[in-house]
């Protein structure tokens, strides 16, 4: 090893300075060594590219047959035949209802974190942990929960549990990202609202809020995105349905996408399958589009705000 | 009027965390009165005969998650470096993205997809690993089915692999370039200036990265329900089926025979909310000691 390389490595050798530079003479290995660290840290990025390929390819070829127009507006006839119009729609009122519910709560705290409390809060503190805390909980957990908190003194498995199980999915991430797009809000912005005597409430409904919308949007988005493919949540609260029928009434079981897939996989009926995949597809595909314009969205406003 | 609906939410937060460990606690206590902590080490798991224990299914949480972390650890880093470090912006522009949609994702699709198209692939792939690693007790005799641990641990390892390769390109992208360019100028080659200046200055944030990533793998349900097998055995071998936590209660729930039954699902799922609360912890304490900011896809991650 050259002296440099001693340096680098952290070795606890005294650095001379005035030793004379000398050739170490493993230089051809050193370079070696870069290059296969180099060749290993590509072969793994591609790695992962190619996973992501492989499961969207696996589960589009499988899955594009299926796809058409009656598929996305048609209700499923018997076990295999028909389309999944009533789940499609049962997966939108469920993540819906839990969205509307998530959105307040989640960006009046991210709010909370950035306006009110100050940098050294201890309660903020405790709030980012319990946010932490939430967001890292298994969502079957979470589905536990509200079995024991909605559907055991109910007596019936309802969409209405799997909105507020899927609520609790989204909040710690809306949260988040309210208050990740809140702090790029120029300080300058509020400073300038404050020589004027306005309010704080005022200032963070007609001069905060405004600036931070596109963002808190985006970030929206990608929590339903996250919660639409939910399925660990639905299967214990939202499982028993009648799967043929269009429903609308929450307080009751609503046939939902994930659980299509996860009933039909098993099922002996190759059409069964292929309607599963089909679903599969759909929900893949609406997960991605999602995430996709969420992030390009995202990318956008926050080199507007930087601005 | 403002700062009181934001302290509500926030509020609203803390509550619903203590009233889930308060409910959990209150739904598994048929089977915390009837096992105590024995059900920790117990291994037999028969509803029929109102007996439950959690030992193979923390056996097998412990050994798919350990595998997924094994392979999905130097690989993530090693994305992270890639990222961070040897591609251009463009192609890190690019590449980074598709890496995170890997997290976009849901379960279900991974568990679908790893029943029809990796069980098979394992199944192929055992008797290869089992030929050439068969000394080592973890690839025992190859199974017929291929539904194993081991299918078990490498969807784990997909699902979690893009939070850690994410969380370490934006922590090696906090290293200051002085540094880097300093270590450059003294003669050093790439791998050098990895090895002696990113990962040292950053390793206590990777380990928060695998933490969570840990985490993760620990609690997941379907993904893992579909390619385990639900078998309660403990098994030396990879290639066996086995059963985790959070798969047991996603494959059982629904025809849960009895209260007690239902109770050690819960039992099951306080074990979850406990360790989850200890790797979430856990990746904040080590993170904050270096400050740093998990700004990543938008916090969905």
């Amino acid at each position: 090893m050259s002296a440099a390389s001693r340096l680098v490595l952290g070795d606890s050798a005294p650095f001379d300075p005035t030793a004379p530079l000398t050739a170490s003479g493993n230089l051809g290995r050193r370079t070696m060594v870069d290059r296969i660290v180099r060749v290993i840290a590509t072969a793994a990025a591609l790695f992962a590219v190619a996973m992501l390929v492989v499961v969207v390819y696996g589960v589009f070829v499988r899955g594009v047959s299926s796809l058409s127009l009656s598929f996305a507006f048609r209700n499923p006839q018997g076990l295999a035949g028909g389309g999944i119009f009533n789940y499609l729609l049962g997966t939108i009122e469920v993540v819906t209802l839990g969205a509307v519910i998530a959105l307040p709560i989640g960006v009046l705290t991210g709010l909370y974190l950035t306006e009110f409390a100050g940098p050294r809060s201890r309660v903020a503190g405790f709030l980012k942990l319990a946010l932490d805390v939430m967001q890292g909980l298994p969502t079957i957990v979470v589905g536990l929960f509200i079995y024991g908190l909605i559907v055991i003194p109910q007596h019936v498995q309802s969409g209405f549990a799997a909105s507020i199980a899927l609520a609790i999915v989204m909040v710690p991430l809306m949260a988040r990202a309210s208050q990740e797009v809140l702090l790029l809000v120029p300080g300058s912005l509020r400073e300038a609202a404050d020589a004027l005597g306005v309010n704080r409430w005022r200032t963070v409904l007609t001069v905060i809020l405004p600036s931070a919308v596109g963002g808190i949007a985006t970030g929206a988005i990608l929590a339903i995105a996250r919660a639409a493919g939910e399925t660990a949540p639905v299967l214990i609260l939202d499982s028993i349905y009648n799967p043929s029928q269009t429903t609308l009434d929450i307080f009751h079981g609503v046939p939902t996408v994930p659980m299509l897939i996860f009933t039909s996989v098993e099922l002996p009926i190759p059409e069964a399958v292929a309607r599963a995949w089909g679903a599969a597809l759909l929900l893949m595909l609406m997960i991605l589009i999602a995430n996709i314009g969420a992030r390009l969205w995202l990318a956008r406003t926050r080199t507007k705000m930087a601005r | 009027m403002l700062f009181a609906l934001c302290a509500l939410a926030g509020l609203l937060v803390v509550v619903t965390l203590f009233d889930l460990v308060y409910q959990l606690v209150k739904d598994a206590t048929p089977a915390v009165s009837r096992f105590g902590f024995g059900f920790l080490g117990h291994t037999t798991w028969k509803p029929g005969f109102n007996i439950e224990g959690a030992g193979a299914l923390i056996y097998g949480t412990a050994v798919s998650s350990a595998l997924a972390l094994g392979l999905a650890t130097p690989l993530g880093i090693a994305i992270g470096l890639y990222l961070s470090m040897i591609a251009t912006p463009r192609v890190r522009a690019t590449v980074g993205p598709l890496v995170e949609m890997l997290a976009a994702v849901p379960s279900i699709i991974y568990g679908f997809w790893g029943l029809v198209v990796l069980v098979p692939f394992v199944k192929h792939l055992e008797p290869g690993l089992h030929d050439a690693l068969g000394f080592i007790p973890l690839f025992g005799a190859p199974s017929t089915i291929g539904i194993s641990v081991l299918s078990a641990g490498i969807v784990l390892t997909v699902m979690i692999l893009p939070i850690i390769s994410a969380l370490s390109r934006d922590l090696f992208l906090t290293v200051p370039e002085e540094l880097k360019d300093g270590a450059a100028a003294l003669g050093a080659t790439s791998w050098e200036v990895i090895r002696g200046i990113v990962l040292p200055s950053t390793a206590s944030g990777v380990g928060a990265a695998v933490v969570l990533g840990l985490g993760r793998a620990l609690g997941e349900a379907i993904a893992v329900s579909f390619v385990i097998g639900d078998v309660n055995a403990i098994h030396g071998s990879l290639f066996q089926p086995g059963s985790t936590l959070a798969e047991r209660i996603a494959n059982q729930f629904q025809g849960a025979l009895n209260n007690l039954h239902l109770a050690a699902m819960f039992y099951c799922g306080l074990i979850l909310v406990v360790i989850g609360m200890i790797t979430s912890i856990a990746a904040r304490a080590i993170a904050s000691r270096f400050d740093v900011n998990r700004t990543l896809g938008g916090g969905v991650l």
